[in-house]
């Protein structure tokens, strides 16, 4: 080695490591910016290629577990049919649940919307002179709001998950529905848990970061006034739900406590116990690549000396049910497989979204939520159908990205500029004249004008590509005119394109 | 059987030997093609965009134009879908139906019309890496997606692979987006140009010298980004190819 040659063991010890991208959020009322926020995501490239990495390899376990198993294609089929018949007999599942439910000992609440389930929640602890809760990660209680809620009310939640954990500790929303901080490295990790939980910065080991956080909160487990998980399956014919987990914290929230609440989104019905063979086996082969979650839990009624809760939550979701091209989204079993196979997600990181729902579920769940707001996200995607195609339960995600396009323009959600740019766009392909003219310009334009006036800030093509260079010898058209159309008058159509 | 060849508008306008050598291609193999003059567009930048009404006029055009012909073949897998699957803007009248039902792409054309056998006249002594563009292969069925179970097969692979001296490559993310996406490109031009970026990237790994695609939309893209940074890769279309061109 030449003394000039760095000493790759140096390279490899940098002083300080990347800053964990934080895309600015929106402001109340503000339309999230996608675009902007995932610039500033990928503005970090040492976690924009982890991520993609990450998540890439996800979808690729996914594919080898999915490919392993002959009749998959038949499963999704199957499992989406189940979600169908149960969403169109919905109110006599829920009605035969909630029988089933009390009759073994559950106490069963209604919650029209985000904040009811909150006050129900609040009102239960406060009976209870809960201080403390144990909570297992659940997107419903995210959509919610839960956890600000109860900050805003002094009951201390603290998140079993350890992703979500790491999210807790840091302030932030989860940017995967399965791995919450997914976008984060472990450098960050370590960072993390060193303000908080007086961990080695220095040491970004795995297993040294996970058994801090255990050491940290197992304790406060075991010392916990209630239990709170969410559902991934609410069993009609039993009146039970299942909680699949891979860290059983899940369990841990509720079976330490005496209390157990659960969350569960009115969607999550299937009529009988039978049907979990379907979607057990979809499941974590979907989202992770793993046959199986490492929990499978079924709870049925109150531990012994104990008291269960259920909050089946509506938060938008029969108004969702009565929408003709939008009802099938509520079959989602939030596997997390069509954010792990969306190459816009994966570069763009899930906090980027601005909402609950990262990912293409999220491009067509959020605008449901606040059409306004969410107006951006369904054109934060590519149309390449690839999440349709992992859609354990066979839901049209990218035609109803597409669908939602339309419904948003229709309602006046688009930015003016792009209304009147498409506007303008339709005049002229609408006229061959225009066109012929349009494209002249265009060319010439290509051809003449000095690179400044090309590549600015007002054309977003040009920021990260070349313009494609006008042909010598002119369009198709021309070469058309000059090669079979010889003796051919002009039409009226084709102006002086020459 | 009369064939209307559309020639989509940035094709026309930027790439006029995707067009001579799809109207080359077809007539070495007999068909009778005309290419009616007042064609411009098939809407789709405007329905891509949720704007149907605006597209509205540009569609009645696009049929009014191809209604006469038993078949329209145009050499841009994305169009092709839009016409077929969402030119819907306009009343569903028999013609506006007849012209959906009956517009292909070339590749699919060949394959599956004409059940071509073979390109006597083709010969391409390069590495290629083939580029699935995402409405080609999960809207038009040009192949089997990676995600999906069964056998896997590919129609233009099928046919590049009848193409003397052609040597395909296999790239890490076979059915990866490069991230054109119609007007996301401008919508999203960070994360579009990044995906076009990794796309070239995974080309240039596996020893590709040429990226060759149904799409010309996405190779545009691509070389766009490619010529941005300096990647040395080269670009073709499918029809080109097949045609003849050695390079």
């Amino acid at each position: 080695m030449s003394g000039n040659e760095p000493n790759p063991a140096a390279t490899l010890q940098r002083a300080t490591p990347e800053a964990q991208p934080r895309p600015a959020k929106a402001a109340d009322g503000k339309r999230v910016d996608h675009a902007r926020s995932a610039k500033q995501f990928l503005n970090a490239p040492e976690h924009a290629k982890s991520h993609d990495t990450r998540v890439w390899a996800m979808r690729t376990k996914r594919d080898k577990q999915a490919h392993t198993i002959e009749e998959w294609e038949e499963l999704r089929e199957l499992a989406s049919q189940i979600k169908t018949h149960t969403l169109a007999h919905l109110d006599t599942y829920l009605e035969q649940f909630e029988a089933n439910a009390k009759a073994n000992g559950i106490h069963v609440h209604w919650a029209a919307d985000g904040a009811e389930h909150n006050r129900i929640v609040h009102e239960i602890f406060t009976e209870h002179g809960v201080k403390r809760v144990i909570k297992a990660k659940s997107m419903l209680m995210e959509e919610c709001g839960f956890r600000h809620y109860m900050d805003s009310v002094g009951i201390e939640i603290v998140e079993t998950d350890l992703g979500e954990r790491i999210q807790q500790l840091d302030g932030e929303d989860p940017s995967h529905i399965v791995v919450p901080p997914v976008h984060k490295m472990r450098s960050d990790v370590a960072r993390l848990f060193a303000e908080q939980l007086g961990s080695d910065p220095d040491n970004d080991d795995a297993h040294y970061l996970a058994g801090a956080q255990r050491d940290a909160t197992r304790p406060l487990i075991l010392d916990a006034d209630a239990g709170m998980t969410g559902a991934n399956f609410a069993v009609a014919e039993t009146g039970g739900f299942v909680v699949c987990t891979n860290e059983g914290n899940a369990d841990l929230s509720a079976n330490v406590p005496n209390l157990h609440v659960a969350s569960i989104g009115i969607e999550k019905l299937v009529p009988r116990v039978e049907d979990m063979g379907v979607f057990i086996r979809l499941l974590s082969r979907s989202a992770l690549g793993s046959p199986i979650t490492q929990y499978t839990s079924h709870f049925r009624a109150p531990k012994q000396g104990g008291e269960m809760h259920i909050v089946l939550v509506d938060n938008g979701r029969s108004k969702r049910l009565g929408m003709e091209k939008f009802w099938s989204s509520l079959k989602c079993i939030r596997c997390g497989a069509c954010m792990n196979t969306c190459p816009v997600y994966r570069r763009s990181g899930g906090l980027s979204y601005g909402a609950t729902y990262a990912g293409p579920l999220g491009l067509i769940l959020n605008p449901t939520f606040d059409a306004h707001r969410y107006s951006n996200l369904p054109f934060a995607s590519t149309l390449n159908g690839s999440c349709t195609n992992v859609c354990p339960v066979k839901i049209n995600i990218h035609e109803q990205i597409f669908g939602w396009r339309q419904v948003l323009a229709e309602n006046g959600h688009l930015p003016w500029t792009k209304k009147t740019a498409l506007s303008a766009a339709g005049k002229v392909l609408a006229s061959p004249k225009g066109y012929r003219v349009a494209i002249k310009t265009t060319n010439s334009a290509l051809k003449h004008l000095p690179r400044w006036a090309l590549y600015n800030r007002m054309n977003a093509w040009g920021e990260g590509r070349e313009m494609p260079s006008p042909p010598d010898n002119g369009t198709f058209h021309d070469w058309y005119r000059r090669n079979r159309l010889k003796n051919q008058a002009k039409t009226p159509n084709e102006g002086d394109s020459q | 059987m009369r064939i209307g060849l559309f020639v989509p508008c940035f094709i026309d306008a930027f790439y006029p030997d995707v067009g001579i050598a799809t109207l080359e291609l077809l007539e070495r193999f007999h068909c009778k093609v005309d290419y009616p003059f007042d064609q411009t567009c098939c809407g789709q930048p405007m329905v891509n965009s949720g704007c149907h009404a605006e597209a509205r006029a540009t569609e009645a055009l696009f049929v009014k134009n191809f209604a006469q012909y038993d078949v329209i073949v145009a050499p841009s897998g994305s169009c092709v879908h839009q016409i077929r699957d969402n030119l819907t803007a306009v009343e569903q009248t028999p013609d506006v139906k007849h012209v959906r039902e009956n517009t292909l792409e070339l590749v699919e054309f060949l394959h599956d019309v004409l059940e071509v056998d073979a390109f006597p006249w083709a010969r391409f002594e390069h590495r290629v890496g083939y580029h699935d563009s995402c409405n080609t292969l999960r809207n038009l069925g040009h192949g089997k997606p990676s995600e999906l179970h069964g056998e896997p097969f590919s129609k233009p692979r099928a046919l590049l692979e009848k193409v003397a001296g052609i040597e395909l490559v296999q790239i890490d993310r076979p059915d990866e987006c490069c991230g054109f996406g119609g007007t996301f490109s401008v919508t999203e031009p960070e994360v579009s140009a990044q995906m076009g970026r990794d796309k070239i990237a995974d080309h240039g790994r596996n020893g590709a010298e040429y990226i060759v695609s149904a799409d010309s939309s996405c190779l545009m893209h691509q070389s766009g980004c490619a010529a941005r940074i300096g990647a040395p890769i080269k670009f073709k279309h499918i029809a080109e190819i097949l045609n003849g061109a050695s390079q």
